[in-house]
C-alpha cells in the first residue's frame, strides 16, 4: 500500500494513521487554494532565508564602507547600500533572522497563554470568568503599539523586551477567541457524555476543549502575524525595538527616511520585504481558515 | 381534462464531489394537477431537492437537467433569474421546515408578510394591512393585530409555521411546497397546522406537494403519493392504496414502523443492499 | 431475603432551570429491569428529569436515588458506574475531533479500567458495528451508526440503568427500527433498566412496559403499557396525544410481518 493509500485510508487501523490522515487532507485542501500556496511558498522562502542567512547573503550586515555609501542597486549590491555603506540586501537577509525570531516567539508566548485564559474562564463561568475576562478586558482597553511602547520604555529598549511587549498586547484577542469558543463547546452533549463517564475539569479542557479551539487559534494566530511584524517595524522604526547596529528592517525604515526623495531604496528595499512576508501570512491564514473553518465540523 | 399545472420529465439533479459527479435526482418523471401529491423518502432520497428544482432554486455547482420541467405551460429551465423571481411566491410558493431559520429575526411579523405581498402586487398601504390581517385570520391566528406587531422570536414554533405560510400563500401562488412543514413541531400542533394548509389549499384551489419523511401523514393528507429512493421514484399510488404497496421499499418501511397496538418482538428491518440504497 | 432495591426512585421531584421552575412534584418508582417511558410534548419537562437523574441538570429539590442509594446534585464518579445517558442528536453526541476508539476507551481511561482494545472491539460487536469503524472519524459515520456508538459508549461502564433521550427522533425510520431492536437486545441479554423519554408512542409500546404522560412540568397520568395498546388512556391530555397519534392507520395493517432481514451493516 503506498503511503498516499495509507493517509487516505477509508478504515484506518490505528489512531495515528487516522489522525495523521486527517492532517494529510487538510493538507491537501490546503495545496488546492492557488493563493494559500502563495503565501505557503513566501514563508517557506523565509523559514529558508534566515536559516540559510550566512550563506545567502553575499556581504556581512555590518560592514561598512563609506567609500561605496548610498549607491543605488546594481549588479554588486542588489538593492543597493545605505548610508554607511553596508550592503542592503545582506541586512534584509540577516533581517529575516530578527523577523521570524520576533514573530515565532510572539506566538509561542502569548497564543497558548491566551488559550488558556480562555478556555479557563469560559468553562467555570461565574466568578473565574469574571475576574479573568476583567483582567483581559483592562490589557484589551489599550491601543497594542501604546502599551507596547510603554513597556519597551519601561523595561528598555531592545529585541528581547519588544518581543515581552508585543506579546504581552497580543495575548488578549485569543483569551477572547478562545472563551467564545468554549462557551459554545461547553454544553455540547459529547462534553455532558464525558462528564456523566466521571471526566473531571482538567480533561474536560485540555482533551476535550482546548483540540477545537486549535483551528480558529492557528487561523487567528497566522493572520496575526501581520501585525506583529509591522508592530515590531513600529517599535523599531522609533528606535525603540531592535538597537543599531542590528539589521531590523523597521529600524532600516528608519534609518532610510532621511534619504527617501533621492535614495528610495534604503528605506523602499526592507519595506518591501514586510510587505511580502505579511501578505505571505495573509493568504496562508486566510486558506487555512477556509480549511479548517470550525463551522464545518460535525456535518457530513 | 384540465392541462397539468406542473410537468416533470427525467429531473436529474447532480452535485460534484471530490470522486466524481453525483447524482441526488435520478431521473424522476411525474405530472401535478390542482391536487396535493405527497413526496416520501428518507434522508438522502433526493426528495428536498426534487421541491427546490421546481423552483430553480439550486444553486451552482449544482445542475439540474430535465427533458421537461414545466409549471403552466412555462419551461422552468429556460427561465431566468428575474423571470423566475416573478414566479417565485406569486405562481409557486415554498413552506420550508423550521420557521427559526425561514423567518427574518429582525422584522416583525407583520412587515414580513407586507412584504411577501407587496413583491407581486402594488397596493395602498391600508390594503394591504387588510389583507396581512385577514390572512392572519386565515391561518387561525386569534388577535392577529397583536401578532403582526411581534418578531419572530416572540412567537412559538407552531405560531411561526402558520406565519410563514400565511407569508407564502398570501400572494395567491398557484402550486405550493411544502418541505417538512411540521417536522419542527409539536405532535399535537402538527396535526393543526396540516389542517390549516389542507383547507387553504383546497379553498384556492391549489396545487400540493407535500414533501415528507412521515408515510402517516402524507397518506393522510394526500392524494397521491410518490415514495422516493436514492433519488429513484419507486412507488406511485394513491393515498388510500398505500396497504397495496408493491416495492419491497415501501413494503419494507411500512412494516419497520412501530405501531401502536405493537406485538411484534423485533422489528423488520430493511435490506438495503437489495435496491442500493445508502 | 432483601430489600428489594427500585433502579430509579423520584420522590417529591422539582427541577429549576435558571429561573423558571420546569417540573413540579414528580414522583415515580421503577423497579429494576423496568423498561419506563415519559410521554410528552417539548417543554413537559420530561427530558430536565432525565437530566437531572444524570447529574447535568443540578437544581433540584426532592429525592433522587438511584439503585437504593441517593444522589447528589452534581456529576458523581460512582454513580456514573450506575447509569449512563444516550443523548438524542447523534450529530452532536461525539467529539468531532476524536476517533471512535478514543471516544469508547475514554470512560475506561477515566475509571481505570485495563483491557482497553478488548473491550472497545468486544463493544462495537455488540452494537452491530464492524471493527473497520473503529478509527473513523464521527462525520465519517452516518446518524444511525452514530447513535450505535453513543449506545456503546454509554454501555462502556457496564451500567445497570440507561437513561434514553429520545434516541430515535432524529433518525430516519428505516434505521430507527434497527436501533430500537438493538435496544431491546441488549436490555434483555444485560439485564438493563431504560428510563426512555420519547413523544412518540407507538415506540412506547415496542419498547416499554410502563410510561408516565407528562404537561408543562406534572405527571398527568400513569399507565401499563397494556393500556395504551387498548387506546385505555384515561385523562384528557393523555388522550389528546393519543389522537394526535393516530393518523392513517389503514397502512399499519401491513405491519404484522415477522420478516427478519439482516441488518444492514
Amino acid at each position: 500500500m503506498s503511503t498516499r493509500d495509507w493517509l487516505l485510508a477509508d478504515s484506518p487501523t490505528s489512531r495515528l494513521q487516522a489522525n495523521v490522515g486527517r492532517a494529510y487532507r487538510v493538507f491537501t485542501a490546503l495545496m488546492g487554494n492557488p493563493l494559500s500556496v502563495l503565501g505557503g511558498v513566501i514563508i517557506l522562502v523565509l523559514l529558508l532565508t534566515a536559516a540559510f542567512a550566512p550563506w545567502i547573503a553575499p556581504y556581512s550586515p555590518v560592514g561598512q564602507d563609506l567609500a561605496n555609501r548610498l549607491m543605488p542597486p546594481s549588479a554588486t549590491h542588489w538593492m543597493g547600500t545605505d548610508e554607511l555603506g553596508r550592503d542592503i540586501f545582506s541586512r534584509v537577509v540577516w533581517g529575516s533572522q530578527i523577523t521570524l525570531t520576533i514573530v515565532l516567539l510572539v506566538a509561542l508566548i502569548s497564543a497558548p497563554l491566551g488559550l488558556l485564559i480562555g478556555a479557563i474562564a469560559g468553562y467555570f463561568g461565574g466568578w473565574v470568568d469574571r475576574i479573568l475576562m476583567g483582567f483581559t478586558d483592562i490589557f484589551l482597553s489599550l491601543p497594542k503599539l501604546i502599551l507596547a511602547l510603554a513597556f519597551v520604555a519601561a523595561l528598555g529598549p531592545g529585541i528581547n523586551n519588544a518581543i515581552i511587549a508585543i506579546a504581552i498586547t497580543s495575548w488578549p484577542a485569543y483569551a477572547r477567541i478562545a472563551r467564545a469558543e468554549t462557551l459554545t463547546i461547553r454544553n455540547a452533549e459529547y462534553i455532558q457524555a464525558v462528564q456523566l463517564a466521571g471526566g473531571g475539569p482538567i480533561r474536560l479542557i485540555v482533551q476535550h476543549i482546548l483540540p477545537l479551539c486549535t483551528s480558529s487559534m492557528i487561523i487567528r494566530v497566522t493572520l496575526d502575524m501581520a501585525g506583529v511584524i509591522l508592530t515590531a517595524a513600529g517599535l523599531g522604526f522609533i528606535g525603540l525595538g531592535a538597537q543599531p547596529p542590528l539589521p531590523e528592517w523597521g529600524a532600516m525604515i528608519s534609518r532610510g527616511r532621511t534619504f527617501i526623495l533621492d535614495q528610495w531604496w534604503v528605506a523602499t528595499m526592507p519595506g518591501f520585504a514586510i510587505i511580502i512576508v505579511s501578505l505571505g501570512f495573509c493568504f496562508l491564514g486566510d486558506g487555512l481558515r477556509d480549511v479548517l473553518d470550525p463551522k464545518s465540523e460535525g456535518k457530513n | 381534462m384540465a392541462p397539468p399545472l406542473l410537468t416533470v420529465e427525467n429531473l436529474r439533479v447532480s452535485f460534484p464531489t471530490h470522486t466524481g459527479r453525483v447524482e441526488v435526482v435520478k431521473g424522476i418523471s411525474f405530472t401535478l394537477g390542482r391536487e396535493r401529491l405527497g413526496i416520501v423518502g428518507e434522508s438522502g432520497s433526493g426528495k428536498s431537492m426534487t421541491g427546490r428544482s421546481i423552483l430553480k432554486l439550486i444553486r451552482k455547482p449544482g445542475e439540474v437537467t430535465a427533458d421537461r420541467l414545466e409549471f403552466d405551460g412555462i419551461d422552468i429551465l429556460g427561465q431566468s433569474e428575474k423571470q423566475m423571481r416573478a414566479i417565485r411566491g406569486a405562481r409557486i410558493s415554498m413552506v420550508m421546515q423550521d420557521p427559526k431559520f425561514s423567518l427574518n429575526p429582525v422584522m416583525t411579523v407583520g412587515e414580513q408578510i407586507a412584504e411577501a405581498l407587496v413583491t407581486h402586487q402594488k397596493l395602498p398601504r391600508r390594503d394591504v394591512q387588510v389583507r396581512i390581517i385577514e390572512m392572519l385570520h386565515a391561518v387561525r391566528i386569534n388577535d392577529p393585530e397583536r401578532v403582526a406587531k411581534l418578531y419572530p422570536h416572540e412567537v412559538s414554533g407552531g405560531m411561526g409555521q402558520r406565519i410563514m405560510i400565511a407569508m407564502m400563500l398570501i400572494p395567491e401562488p398557484e402550486l405550493l411546497i411544502a418541505d417538512e412543514p411540521t417536522s419542527a413541531l409539536d405532535v399535537s400542533v402538527q396535526a393543526q397546522v396540516l389542517d390549516i394548509i389542507d383547507e387553504l389549499v383546497r379553498n384556492q384551489g391549489m396545487g400540493l406537494i407535500l414533501i415528507s419523511h412521515d408515510l402517516n401523514l402524507v397518506s393522510r393528507y394526500c392524494d397521491r403519493i410518490l415514495v422516493m429512493n436514492a433519488g429513484r421514484v419507486v412507488e406511485e399510488c394513491a393515498a388510500g392504496q398505500l396497504e397495496n404497496a408493491r416495492h419491497p421499499y415501501t413494503k419494507g418501511l411500512l412494516a419497520a414502523m412501530p405501531v401502536l397496538n405493537e406485538t411484534r418482538d423485533e422489528l423488520p428491518v430493511l435490506d438495503r443492499t437489495q435496491w442500493a440504497g445508502t | 431475603m432483601g430489600r428489594h432495591v427500585n433502579a430509579i426512585d423520584l420522590k417529591n421531584l422539582d427541577i429549576a432551570y435558571g429561573d423558571t421552575k420546569v417540573v413540579f412534584d414528580v414522583n415515580l418508582s421503577i423497579p429494576e429491569g423496568e423498561s419506563f417511558a415519559l410521554v410528552g410534548e417539548s417543554g413537559s419537562g420530561k427530558s430536565t428529569i432525565l437530566r437531572a437523574i444524570a447529574g447535568l441538570a443540578p437544581d433540584w429539590t426532592g429525592d433522587i436515588s438511584v439503585l437504593g442509594e441517593a444522589r447528589s446534585h452534581h456529576v458523581d464518579r460512582n454513580v456514573s458506574r450506575k447509569v449512563q445517558m444516550v443523548f438524542q442528536d447523534p450529530y452532536g453526541s461525539l467529539h468531532p475531533r476524536k476517533t471512535i476508539d478514543a471516544a469508547l476507551s475514554e470512560p475506561l481511561a477515566i475509571h481505570g479500567i485495563g483491557n482497553r482494545g478488548e473491550r472497545v472491539e468486544a463493544m462495537l460487536s455488540a452494537v452491530g458495528l464492524d471493527q473497520r469503524f473503529r478509527f473513523r472519524f464521527p462525520h465519517q459515520l452516518s446518524g444511525g451508526q452514530r447513535q450505535r456508538v453513543a449506545i456503546a459508549r454509554a454501555l462502556m461502564l457496564e451500567p445497570k440503568v440507561m437513561l434514553l433521550d429520545e434516541p430515535t427522533s432524529a433518525l430516519d425510520v428505516s434505521v430507527q427500527a434497527e436501533i430500537l431492536n438493538l435496544l431491546k437486545r441488549l436490555r434483555r441479554e444485560q439485564g438493563l433498566t431504560f428510563l426512555l423519554v420519547t413523544h412518540n408512542l407507538p415506540v412506547v409500546s415496542f419498547l416499554c412496559d410502563r410510561l408516565a404522560v407528562m404537561q408543562q412540568g406534572r405527571i398527568v397520568e400513569t399507565a401499563d403499557v397494556a393500556q395504551l395498546k387498548s387506546g385505555g388512556l384515561r385523562e384528557p391530555y393523555s388522550r389528546e396525544l393519543l389522537a394526535a397519534t393516530e393518523t392513517g392507520t389503514g397502512a399499519s395493517a401491513l405491519a404484522h410481518q415477522t420478516i427478519k432481514e439482516p441488518p444492514a451493516e
